[in-house]
């Protein structure tokens, strides 16, 4: 929408537009203020938990089992060397591998994932729908912010 | 026009910018960019165009572009 609008501008006469096209999403995924009636609502930007085990797709078995027995998740999520979730490894199915085996059998590579201008609302919404029990925050890139949890969520 | 990034962004309101978003306005009243004015697309024509400041540098955006 904003590219339609920078060039309807220009055929008005004006010579210094310029399009933000990352848009909303990418300011308020960094954590920037907002102005609006819903400029306060928590989102789940500012829920998300950022206590996950991560690890590269490289990583032994053994290794990512130890980061998820420090954390309070039952599983790790799997990051590109430039932080893009590439999926998720299951505590119960990393114990089947042995430590030379690589994770990449047991990833499971699509984890739901959200956008973290979502508000609370929205959020209990999905989880209600869908019946997830975990959401993973990403930025538009697709880089990790942090999961919400529905029993942290959903108050009823 | 140029498409630009969040760091351009943040110079061009240092520098003065008049950031506009072009939305429907129920999607501006809920939550914006400090600042910005609501233009929205369908509403943007000539008459409408003269609440912004020609000399000045304009910087639309939406949700994501899309």
């Amino acid at each position: 929408m904003s590219p339609r609008a920078a060039c309807r501008l220009a055929t008005l006469g004006f010579t210094r537009v310029y399009d933000y096209t990352p848009g909303k999403v990418d300011w308020l995924a960094r954590g920037l203020p907002g102005e609006g009636t819903r400029a306060d609502e928590p989102t789940a930007g500012s829920l998300a938990r950022h206590d996950v085990a991560t690890c590269p797709l490289d990583a032994a078995p053994g290794d990512v089992l130890r980061a998820i027995a420090d954390s309070p998740h039952g599983y790790a999520l799997v990051l590109s060397p430039g932080g893009v979730v590439l999926g998720r490894v299951r505590k119960s199915a990393l114990q089947t591998l042995g430590d030379g085996d690589p994770i990449d059998t047991v990833l499971e590579p699509r984890p739901q994932t959200i956008r973290p201008h979502l508000t609370q609302r929205k959020l209990e919404e999905r989880f209600e729908a869908y019946g997830f029990q975990t959401l993973v925050v990403t930025r538009p890139d697709g880089t990790l912010i942090g999961v919400v949890r529905r029993d942290e969520i959903v108050t009823s | 026009m140029t498409s630009i990034n969040i760091a351009d962004l943040q110079e061009l309101i240092a520098a003065g910018a008049q950031v506009v978003e072009v939305l429907p306005r129920p999607d501006y009243e809920k939550l914006h960019l400090p600042g910005a004015i609501s233009l929205p697309l369908a509403e943007l024509n000539a008459e409408t165009a003269q609440r912004l400041d020609r000399a000045r540098d304009v910087v639309v955006y939406c949700w994501d572009g899309l």
